[in-house]
């Protein structure tokens, strides 16, 4: 069964999301990755303000395509969300940022800030680039523009597919071994 | 005997390499995907066989990319020892057809001119990485296997001692696939170089991706090998997007090399399902 979810999220609604719930998630989403995030802790440790206030918001771990001509945006599938493990937790803790979009496993200090402060890690599907693009409505540049794909984007999204890969109690759908 | 091959033609070819690839998913793939849909046994793991597939279909009917690391462009080329070009080089033309291909078709330009003190995208998608074999005759063949971040990411190599043998390669292998979880975008395509010098041992790994799915190793030990380690990354659980399954990679590809007396490399480089590959002949 799929869960339908508006953004953005608040604290009791991420603490209810519980990790293997399919959900299809609508509303604002920006877009920030490696370049980016290295950015947003340049800002604040000089002590400034983010160009995005992150409270209760969600970040898709996502570099796009360009769009092509007639279309909002191009090809938009999620990156390896594991490079940001060093800037998520600042993040959530300090800025009261609350989901997070991408694909892969997070390490022990997301979890362990995501339990604290009530935040969610979402999965996208990896490698299906086109069809997320069609679930978003929008998409505008509004800080960094001079890093390309890695700029951060306001999106408007509507039904994009996800999983709860990760909740806020740290239940996780990451469970593998190696069978010896 | 010399055949003269146009440098604009050679540009042209690549430039349509870099469209096809990113956005048609190749038929040997394709068919492994079903496959792999019809073996998956946890229902999250048969919806995202589903969503790969319908991902298929409206990048072929939009053109838009299967997926926005359209990657470093990595060309493999067979290079006929009677060819001239009637200007510039086989590595200026794999350039430029890389910059237009790039441009023209909308793909994600994905390289930063340097790795540490300046990572700078240089916003044409190159330089490109080409691999240049020259064999006899007049033909140039050409291979555009582009490589995304995520999978490329997962590589690995390690020196074995010879007495590690079989059941060392085993290990390694599978736990190489087993730990990079759902980073490189599982089910993955596993590429294993075993044997020559450390960097052979690579590029017998990556070169291992292009052979079409569903063939095995020619030779029956290998072979062997190939499906026993396909069967234990298999019994991980990892699955689909690392999110449980009993798919976790489509296929172990193994290609070896001679060897040094004191050495055992072994290479991992894993391709993500949707494991782009396009060719060419001029």
């Amino acid at each position: 069964m799929t869960r339908q979810i508006t953004l953005p999220l608040d604290e009791k609604t991420a603490r209810a999301l519980r990790a293997g719930d399919r959900v299809e998630v609508s509303g604002t989403i920006w877009t920030a990755r490696d370049a980016a995030h290295a950015r947003f802790f340049e800002l604040l440790d000089a002590g400034k303000t983010l160009p995005v206030d992150l409270r209760d918001q969600t970040i898709y771990f996502v570099g796009p395509c360009p769009a092509p001509p007639g279309k909002v945006i191009g090809s938009a599938g999620p990156t390896t969300s594991g490079r940001m493990d060093r800037y998520s937790p600042r993040l959530i803790t300090e800025c009261g940022l609350r989901g997070m979009i991408g694909k892969g496993d997070r390490n022990a200090e997301v979890v362990s800030a995501m339990k604290r402060c009530g935040a969610v890690y979402f999965a996208a599907t990896g490698g299906a680039g086109a069809l997320i693009a069609r679930c978003i409505k929008s998409c505008e540049v509004v800080a960094f523009p001079d890093l390309g794909p890695e700029a951060v984007h306001k999106l408007e999204v509507e039904k994009f597919p996800l999983i709860v890969a990760i909740d806020a109690s740290g239940k996780s759908c990451y469970a593998r071994e190696v069978d010896k | 005997m010399t055949r003269t091959i146009a440098f604009d033609a050679i540009v042209e070819t690549a430039a349509e390499l870099c469209r096809r690839a990113a956005v048609e998913l190749p038929p040997d793939v394709l068919q492994a995907l079903r496959e792999g849909a019809a073996r998956e046994t946890s229902e999250t793991g048969r919806e995202f066989f589903r969503q790969y597939l319908e991902n298929a279909e409206i990048a072929r009917a939009t053109q838009m990319p299967l997926c926005q690391d359209t990657g470093f462009a990595v060309y493999f080329v067979e290079y006929g020892d009677e060819i001239r070009l009637d200007r510039g080089t086989i590595y200026e033309a794999l350039e430029e057809g890389t910059k237009q291909g790039y441009r023209i078709h909308h793909l994600r330009k994905s390289i930063d001119a340097d790795p540490l003190f300046r990572r700078e995208n240089t916003a044409t998608n190159t330089p490109a990485v080409v691999h240049l074999t020259i064999v006899k005759g007049d033909r140039l063949h050409i291979t555009l296997a582009p490589k995304g971040g995520g999978s490329e990411n997962m590589s690995r190599l390690k020196m074995l001692k010879p007495a590690d043998g079989r059941a060392g390669v085993v290990d390694f292998v599978v736990s190489s696939v087993v730990e990079a979880g759902g980073n490189p975008c599982p089910p993955t395509v596993v590429g294993v170089g075993i044997g020559g010098t450390a960097e052979v041992a690579m590029l017998l790994a990556k070169k291992a991706l292009l052979r079409p799915l569903g063939t095995p190793n020619p030779d029956s030990d290998y072979a062997a090998l190939e499906k026993e380690i396909l069967e234990k990354i298999n019994r991980s659980g990892c699955g689909p997007q690392g999110l449980g399954g009993n798919v976790t990679s489509l296929a172990v590809h193994i290609n070896v090399h001679a060897c040094h007396l004191a050495s055992l490399p072994v290479a991992v480089n894993l391709n993500c399902h949707a494991a782009r590959h396009a060719e060419a002949t001029l």
